[in-house]
């Protein structure tokens, strides 16, 4: 690697100051910093490092999202030659379907990543601040929740809305208070609900005369269970967005996020205690068919684990404090039911719950840090109030 | 006649403007824009009332007891609503009906309000009458943009008339339907004001 570090240095001193491109040291430095790590240290303070900078973080959250993409690719091929010939199995033609979903899913992500970098770029230069990385996860969690035949320009268009309103305008990534990924997701949803919802988004140009609904709609038009068997839901074989259809490949990242350390245990464990809680108290008092269904056919219907697993635990919007993750997780679980059984307007309650509770994770930590601070008092006082 | 103050019709335009600086005004400025006709007539409207009640105000503020102000302020600037109302339902029918409620709201819309208070509480008739002008055109700079922008990519239009050509729609062109709900214009709003504080920093809060 060294030919790399000489072709950098050799070219550093033209976006310094007095250089002849000042102006896109930024960007001079993104680039930079992706291909070395910065060799300067603390001059000062405290000297306790971890090896585990944003970077690394991101490219472990980028790790981890492989196994549903790989999954989800390959689901979308197969789903496509799956409503022209029913009776196709799934490991038939297996090229055919792996090569089918790639032509599908690639201009996705890439659309995805060049429309949101740009714009995180070019507001990194006009900021004069560093490029964050935070985009590198965001980029590849946007078509992972989108369907596979969302038209490319309205992916460009959800990505710029989630990255100028949803991050820069609160001062870029670490300052945004809803994820951004899902944001792209409710913009495309309440935008153009035609390209988000419906039975016929779900498979790439799906045959006419197959019905593409997921068994996330058939339950919302009052089937007594889904069509789909709950180990073909939990293997991933069926209709839906990109990289959320598999709970297996979402289980497999999700133990990668937690031996990391990266994801959140609490987090994920709290959301799917809530969800059962919720299910388990419909079955006590539902009327309906989709309030009868069990617990844990919530986990493996629609975007629940991919919300889970990765949206949850984004460590920027969920709460901080390990009490209130508890209490965001489970407020998670049950609105997420909640909304899925009782509203019939919104079909996925999970991305309405999670920019939901969003938006409360930081009044949630506010009560928990107060609490805290007050049980302390209370101790102190008991003492005698004395500094002991 | 008094003399002319041009600032109180300038300064509402840009740096005091009722919606972007003053804050006042937003739920209108949120209900009545999804359409571009609604959003220029319920700015008419809040002009011909913000301007007459503060006139009227401006002639009586010597003799009004303070006490019961409010009340006096009220009773104007409700007839006055009456009376644009009436005009309203006579002549643009359909337009009336698409405003439903909210032009009876301009009694509440707290720009006409807090000018009486502000302004017209305190000088003279004719400075009040262009202090309403200035507030009302300020109000409507903001309803008609928001006006403009939500009708044109909401449903294609403009004013009733198909803008975006069918072509387009051939294409896979799709109207955003998130812009003919109130929450973007919200968002409408805060971009406005990014963009203007962006552009004149003197309007940044002091930290």
């Amino acid at each position: 690697m060294k030919w790399l570090r000489d072709v950098l240095d050799n070219l550093k001193p033209n976006f310094e100051k007095g250089g002849k491109f000042p102006w896109l040291h930024s960007t001079f430095d993104a680039f930079e910093t992706f291909a070395f790590v910065p060799k300067t240290t603390t001059s000062c303070g405290a000297h306790f490092r971890d090896a585990l900078d944003m970077k690394r973080t991101m490219t472990m959250v980028i790790l981890a999202l492989m196994p549903a993409l790989l999954f989800g690719t390959y689901n979308i091929g197969y789903q496509h030659f799956h409503s022209i010939n029913p009776s196709l199995a799934f490991f038939d033609g297996f090229w055919d379907n792996l090569w089918y979903g790639i032509v599908k899913v690639l201009p996705i992500i890439v659309v995805s990543y060049v429309v949101g970098l740009s714009i995180e770029f070019g507001f990194a230069q006009w900021r004069k601040h560093e490029v964050n990385e935070g985009f590198l996860v965001t980029g590849m969690l946007i078509p992972l929740v989108m369907p596979p035949d969302v038209p490319l320009w309205q992916v460009a268009l959800a990505t710029a809305f989630a990255v100028v309103i949803g991050k820069e305008v609160f001062g870029g990534t670490g300052m945004n208070f809803l994820n951004p990924a899902l944001l792209a997701r409710a913009f495309l949803f309440f935008a153009f609900p035609s390209s988000m919802s419906g039975d016929n988004v779900w498979i790439a140009q799906k045959a006419d005369a197959f019905s593409g609904a997921t068994p996330l709609a058939e339950m919302m038009i009052g089937a007594e269970l889904p069509s789909a068997s709950f180990w073909d839901m939990f293997l991933g074989i069926m209709p839906g967005s990109i990289g959320e259809t598999s709970s297996v490949a979402i289980l497999l990242g999700a133990a990668f996020l937690i031996i990391t350390g990266i994801g959140s245990w609490r987090i994920m464990l709290s959301v799917f205690i809530g969800g059962a809680l919720m299910g388990l108290t419909f079955n006590l008092f539902g009327s309906n068919p989709y309030t009868q269904i069990p617990f844990y056919y919530h986990y493996v219907l629609g975007g629940f684990m991919f919300g889970a697993v990765f949206m949850a635990t984004d460590p920027v919007t969920a709460a901080q404090t390990n009490k209130g993750k508890w209490i965001y997780g489970l407020l998670i679980g049950v609105m997420a039911v909640l909304i899925r059984v009782v509203n019939p307007a919104y079909p996925e309650g999970m991305m309405l719950a999670i920019l939901l509770l969003n938006v409360f994770a930081p009044l949630i930590d506010y009560y928990v840090v107060d609490a805290n601070i007050r049980k302390r008092m209370k101790r102190w006082k008991i003492k005698g109030g004395k500094n002991v | 006649m008094a003399e002319f103050n041009f600032k109180l019709i300038k300064n509402p335009l840009s740096k005091e403007n009722p919606i972007t600086i003053q804050v006042l005004g937003i739920c209108s400025a949120l209900a009545v824009t999804a359409k571009l006709q609604p959003a220029f007539v319920m700015a008419l409207s809040v002009t011909v009332v913000v301007a007459f009640s503060n006139v009227i105000i401006s002639f009586l503020r010597n003799t009004i007891p303070p006490r019961i102000r409010i009340i006096v302020q009220l009773v104007i600037v409700s007839l006055l609503v009456i009376l644009v109302d009436q005009v309203l339902k006579a002549f643009v029918y359909d337009v009336s009906k698409q405003l439903s409620v909210f032009v009876g709201l301009i009694i509440t819309n707290c720009i006409v309000m807090g000018r009486l208070e502000a302004f017209a509480m305190s000088n003279k008739p004719f400075d009040s009458f262009l202090d309403g002008i200035g507030n009302g055109l300020g109000y409507a700079v903001i309803l008609i943009t928001l006006g403009v922008v939500r009708e044109l990519f909401g449903s294609g239009t403009l004013w009733g008339y198909q803008i975006i050509p069918e072509s387009f729609y051939n294409f896979g062109y799709q109207n955003n339907s998130l812009m003919i709900m109130p929450p973007m214009a919200l968002i409408l709003v805060g971009i406005i004001i990014w963009v203007q504080r962006a552009r004149n920093k003197e309007l940044c809060e002091k930290e």
